[in-house]
């Protein structure tokens, strides 16, 4: 993109992008990422999101939807705002090590070869693990009396 | 600050209103859709708050009470017009050189940066640029006179696809830098969508509707039930019925708060369906009154 030439400077680990036809707001598409990385490690705290600016410039959207989403991002204690220099990562949502995280999505992987010799489409797939995430979620709140949960979002699982 | 308050302004060409009875103030820090169809009266507008035509009816000021057209006004507003307006003999050095002779502020230095970042030559004609390269030339002498607030006129209509992100992306840099209001007119609603947060939708010489982006969607949802119930259903003020033997949507002005009636679901909609089921009812509308004229201040914008 030649509208990035000339200012780049080599601050944040990550770039947005943005999914015209999955019809999610922008600024959470934005927010949705950023909770991504920082589960996948992509992000650790004092990592620099993108500024506003680089945002509005290589994604041509408005920066009230940055501020917006940044704002979102803030609220749920996973950045802060430094006056002046930009927005950074205070905490984070990956709490197993990426060796961890290479061992569990290789057990993931034989149960979908499994699923998959059972006769289990994707759709199917899908249908089995949400439901079965759904009952461990409720076992787990039933068991304790509500642990301070982050954000019960299941769709970034995959 | 409003960027834009017309009462009850109208112009008429020949025999026929081309804009009538518009009322509507802008709040200064939005980036302005203004949407409607061929001919709704969107570039009238545009050009009677520009200054470039006369009010038949009524007045328009701009930037906080200048009327348009006033040595004030023209200094704070920068316009493009829909073809890209050059002259194609001049070379691109030339041009700045004219619009920097022809404004009382220009910022020159900001005006070569950014061409040589855009790849285009100074020296070549305006004439033998590519469509999104002059395109990008207008908006750069429309940049560099630091306007408070930019009005674009259908300007991607002849970009293709890099050119109106690149496009769109340059004026998105400038409400980031400087927090330039923008006011641009668009008959395609969807490549709108992510860079505008207030809407005035036109249709027939006529402001439909006008509000900020975010509270219209969130006070409108679709109703979804059975037919029969469809005229029962109306304690909200409905705004548009699409009905089938069975099932009806219905637009309501409502929010996600309001009691949904048993039996019926009720979904969030998006700008471009919001859009086009006013524009199938012009008779329905959705304005601010005085009630819900929100405090103008103009929204933060980076630093």
């Amino acid at each position: 993109m030649t509208i990035d030439k000339g200012f780049r400077p080599a601050a944040s680990p990550v770039e947005f992008r943005l999914d015209a036809a999955s019809g999610v707001p922008t600024y959470l598409q934005l927010v949705h990422q950023v909770e991504h990385a920082l589960r996948l490690g992509y992000l650790k705290p004092g990592d620099q999101l993108p500024k506003v600016r680089d945002v509005v410039a290589s994604l041509a959207i408005n920066p009230n939807t940055v501020l917006k989403a940044y704002r979102e991002l803030e609220t749920k204690g996973l950045t802060a705002g430094r006056p002046g220099q930009g927005t950074f990562i205070q905490a984070t949502l990956n709490q197993v090590a990426l060796p961890e995280l290479t061992a569990l999505r290789r057990s993931l992987l034989r149960w979908l070869t499994a699923a998959d010799a059972a006769g289990l489409d994707e759709d199917g797939s899908v249908a089995l693990f949400t439901s079965a995430l759904r009952d461990f979620h409720e076992r787990r709140v039933g068991s304790r009396d509500r642990g301070g949960a982050q954000s019960g979002e299941t769709k970034d699982v995959a | 600050m409003n960027v834009l308050q017309a009462s009850g302004l109208g112009k008429r060409y020949g025999g026929t209103w081309a804009l009538r009875e518009c009322s509507l103030t802008i709040p200064a820090g939005h980036v302005v859709a203004l949407v409607g169809p061929n001919g709704a009266g969107k570039s009238t507008l545009l050009n009677l708050a520009v200054g470039l035509a006369a009010p038949s009816a009524g007045r328009v000021t701009v930037l906080g009470g200048w009327p348009a057209g006033s040595p004030a006004a023209l200094d704070g507003i920068a316009f493009v017009a829909q073809d890209a307006p050059l002259y194609k003999n001049l070379s691109a050095a030339d041009m700045l050189h004219l619009t920097r002779n022809l404004n009382r502020r220009f910022d020159q230095a900001s005006a070569e940066a950014r061409l040589v970042e855009l790849g285009i030559p100074l020296k070549q004609k305006a004439g033998r640029l590519s469509g999104g390269q002059q395109t990008q030339l207008a908006l750069t002498l429309a940049l560099a006179r630091r306007p408070r607030l930019l009005v674009l006129d259908e300007p991607m209509a002849m970009l293709d696809p890099l050119a109106r992100h690149d496009f769109m992306a340059t004026v998105m840099t400038a409400v980031a830098d400087d927090g330039v209001s923008v006011l641009l007119s668009s008959h395609v609603i969807a490549e709108l969508e992510r860079v505008a947060d207030y809407l005035i939708l036109m249709s027939r010489g006529r402001v439909q509707v006008a509000g900020e982006i975010e509270g219209l969607l969130a006070s409108h949802r679709i109703l979804t039930g059975p037919a029969a119930e469809a005229d029962k259903c109306s304690q909200r003020p409905v705004v548009h019925v699409r009905r089938a033997l069975a099932q009806a949507h219905l637009l309501v002005r409502a929010t996600a708060e309001d009691p949904v009636p048993p039996g019926w679901e009720a979904h969030p909609l998006g700008l471009e369906e919001l859009a086009l089921a006013y524009l199938r009812e012009p008779g329905a509308a959705a304005l601010p009154g005085p009630a819900h004229s929100r405090n103008a201040e103009p929204s933060e914008v980076t630093k």
